[in-house]
C-alpha cells in the first residue's frame, strides 16, 4: 500500500491550503506595452512575482528592459496593458487606475527603487541620516532619537560607519553612495525594490561587495526583487528567475541557472557565448 | 519502498542555433529509479552525457521528453514540468546537487558559504555553525583557510568545500558529479564515509564517480548510461 493511503483529507487539505496561499502572486503584469511613436518600446509583457522571488530582466540596450522597469514603478505610463499588486491588506489592487496620492505612498513606503545613479535616489546635498530618516518621516515617524536610532542602524547594516551619518553622500564614495540609497530604500520595509543596474557604475572590486551585501539583505528580508541588468554574471548571482527581452519583447524565461546553462533560443545563446570568461 | 527518484522515458538534446542549427542528441529514453538509503552511479565513457542527465534530474538543463519525479512528501513533483518557484523550493528542502564547480560570490568566506547553505535548508544559524565546522574538519580543509574567500584556494581545496556545502543539509535526493575528482586518497576515503552516513539516514543518491575504488565502495547499483544513447 503506498504512503498515500494513510494520509486522511484533512491533511491534504492542509497540504494544498498551504499551496493556495503561497500562489498569490505579489505582482502581476498582463500584456503590457508602451510605443514611442512608432518604436517599441516594450510589447505585451506579462509575469508573475511572487513574495520573496528576485526577477533578473536581461538584454542589451534598446532591449525594452528599462522601459518595462519604468512602466512598473510607474514612472511611465503604457498603452496597454494591467499591473495588479497585492496590498497588505491582501487584496489585489489595480495600480494604473491608484490615485496619484495612494500610488506616491506606495512608493514611498511599501515599494523601493535602487538607481544605477545614486545621485537619483539620494539628496546628495543633506546628510545621511537624513537621506535615510525622510522615508521613515514619509510613513509618519516623528521622534528624532528613534529616527535617528533605526539610521544608525540602518547605515551599519549597509556597512557605513555610523560616524559618517552627518556627512552629506556628495562626500561619499560610489560603493557608499550605492550602499546609502540602498538603506534608503530598505530602511522603511518594502516589499518590493526594484533596480536598474545597481551595480553598474561600481569598479569590480566594490561590485562583489554591494553583491553579497545585496544578496544577504533580500534574503534575509524576504524581499521581490525585480532587477534589470545587462550582466548575466550579476543575474546569476542575485536572481532566481530570468526573463530575456530582445526587442521590446521577452523572448525567453525561465530559472536562471536553466536560461543561462541550456539558452533555448538563438538570442539568448548569443548572448551567453559573448560573455568573455576570464 | 517508494523510489525518491524516478526518471521515465527522459530525453533530451540540444540545438545550437549559432552553429546553424545543429542539433546535438544528449540521451533518449532513460528510465530508472533511486530508492532512499541507495547510491546509484552513472557509468559510461566519458560524453556519454552522464552529467547532463545529472543536470536534467536537478532542473539545470531543460528535459524535452519524459518525467523526472522526485518525491516530496506526500507528492511526487515532476522537475521536467514544474513551475520555477516550485522547483526552487524543491531544491530548498529536498533535491540537491554538488557540481564539479565551485560557484559563488566572490569574497565571501568558505565556512559562510557552508553556513548559509545549511540555513538555506532551513537549519538554525548555531546548528548550522557546529555542523559546517565538523564538515570542513572532516574533509580536511585547514581551519586557517576557514574565514578565507575559496577563490584562491587550490582545486581540491574548493572541491572539498563544495562537497561540505551539499552534505551539510539533509535533503532527500543528492546529485554528485565527481565530488571526488581533484582529491587525494585521505580525502576520497572522507567522502566515502560521507556517502555512507547519507545512506544510512536514508538519502538517495544519484552520483558520477570516475575513480573506480570510490565506485565500487559507494554503489549499490551501476546504470550504464550508454544503453540511453541518442541515436543522431
Amino acid at each position: 500500500m503506498s504512503a498515500e493511503a494513510f494520509l486522511t483529507a484533512e491533511d491534504l487539505l492542509t497540504a494544498e491550503g498551504l499551496l493556495a496561499a503561497d500562489d498569490l502572486p505579489l505582482l502581476r503584469v498582463e500584456g503590457l506595452t508602451r510605443y514611442y511613436g512608432h518604436r517599441v518600446g516594450c510589447e505585451d509583457v506579462s509575469f508573475d512575482l511572487y513574495a520573496g522571488e528576485v526577477l533578473a530582466v536581461v538584454g542589451e540596450s534598446g532591449s525594452g528592459k528599462s522601459t518595462l522597469l519604468s512602466l512598473l514603478a510607474a514612472h511611465l505610463a503604457p498603452d496597454a496593458g494591467q499591473i495588479s499588486y497585492r496590498m497588505r491588506d491582501g487584496v489585489l489592487r489595480d495600480i494604473l487606475s491608484l490615485g496619484e496620492a495612494e500610488r506616491r505612498f506606495l512608493m514611498r513606503t511599501d515599494w523601493g527603487f535602487v538607481h544605477q545613479d545614486p545621485s537619483r535616489g539620494l539628496r546628495m546635498g543633506v546628510s545621511a541620516g537624513a537621506n535615510v530618516g525622510e522615508r521613515l518621516m514619509a510613513v509618519g515617524q516623528r521622534h528624532y532619537g528613534q529616527i535617528r536610532g533605526t539610521a544608525l542602524d540602518w547605515l551599519g547594516r549597509v556597512e557605513i560607519d555610523g560616524d559618517r551619518i552627518d556627512d552629506a553622500p556628495r562626500a561619499f564614495s560610489g560603493g557608499m553612495r550605492q550602499r546609502l540609497q540602498i538603506a534608503r530604500n530598505l530602511v522603511t520595509h518594502p516589499r518590493l525594490v526594484f533596480m536598474d543596474e545597481p551595480t553598474g557604475g561600481l569598479d569590480v572590486s566594490v561590485q562583489a561587495r554591494l553583491l553579497d551585501l545585496l544578496r544577504g539583505l533580500v534574503a534575509d528580508l524576504g524581499l521581490s526583487v525585480i532587477i534589470v541588468t545587462h550582466d548575466l554574471a550579476v543575474a546569476r548571482l542575485l536572481s532566481h528567475r530570468l526573463m530575456v527581452m530582445r526587442q521590446g519583447r521577452v523572448i525567453e524565461t525561465g530559472l536562471t541557472d536553466q536560461v543561462l546553462d541550456d539558452p533555448r533560443e538563438p538570442y539568448t545563446q548569443l548572448l551567453v557565448s559573448s560573455v568573455l570568461q576570464v | 519502498m517508494e523510489p525518491a527518484l524516478t526518471l521515465t522515458g527522459v530525453g533530451k538534446s540540444f540545438t545550437m542555433h549559432l552553429q546553424g542549427g545543429t542539433r546535438i542528441p544528449v540521451v533518449e529514453n532513460v528510465t530508472f529509479s533511486v530508492a532512499p538509503g541507495e547510491c546509484v552511479v552513472l557509468g559510461g565513457p566519458s560524453g556519454v552525457g552522464k552529467s547532463s542527465l545529472l543536470k536534467i534530474v536537478y532542473g539545470n538543463y531543460r528535459c524535452d521528453h519524459g518525467a523526472v519525479l522526485v518525491r516530496d512528501g506526500a507528492v511526487a513533483v515532476d522537475v521536467a514540468t514544474a513551475l520555477p518557484r516550485r522547483l526552487l523550493r524543491l531544491r530548498k528542502t529536498r533535491l540537491a546537487y554538488v557540481s564539479q564547480f565551485l560557484r559563488v560570490i566572490p569574497r565571501v568566506a568558505a565556512i559562510d558559504l557552508v553556513i548559509q547553505a545549511a540555513v538555506d535548508f532551513g537549519v538554525d544559524r548555531d546548528e548550522a555553525a557546529g555542523r559546517a565546522r565538523a564538515l570542513l574538519s572532516r574533509l580536511n580543509v585547514p581551519e586557517r583557510l576557514w574565514t578565507l574567500a575559496p577563490s584562491t584556494f587550490s582545486g581540491g581545496e574548493q572541491q572539498r568545500v563544495n562537497i561540505a556545502r551539499g552534505f551539510v543539509a539533509d535533503h532527500d535526493v543528492l546529485l554528485l558529479d565527481e565530488p571526488t575528482a581533484s582529491l587525494d586518497a585521505v580525502n576520497r576515503a572522507a567522502v566515502v564515509e560521507l556517502v555512507d552516513a547519507k545512506k544510512r539516514r536514508g538519502t538517495a543518491i544519484l552520483g558520477i564517480f570516475h575513480d573506480e575504488d570510490v565506485r565500487d565502495r559507494v554503489a549499490d547499483r551501476i546504470v550504464d548510461v550508454t544503453r540511453f544513447a541518442a541515436a543522431a
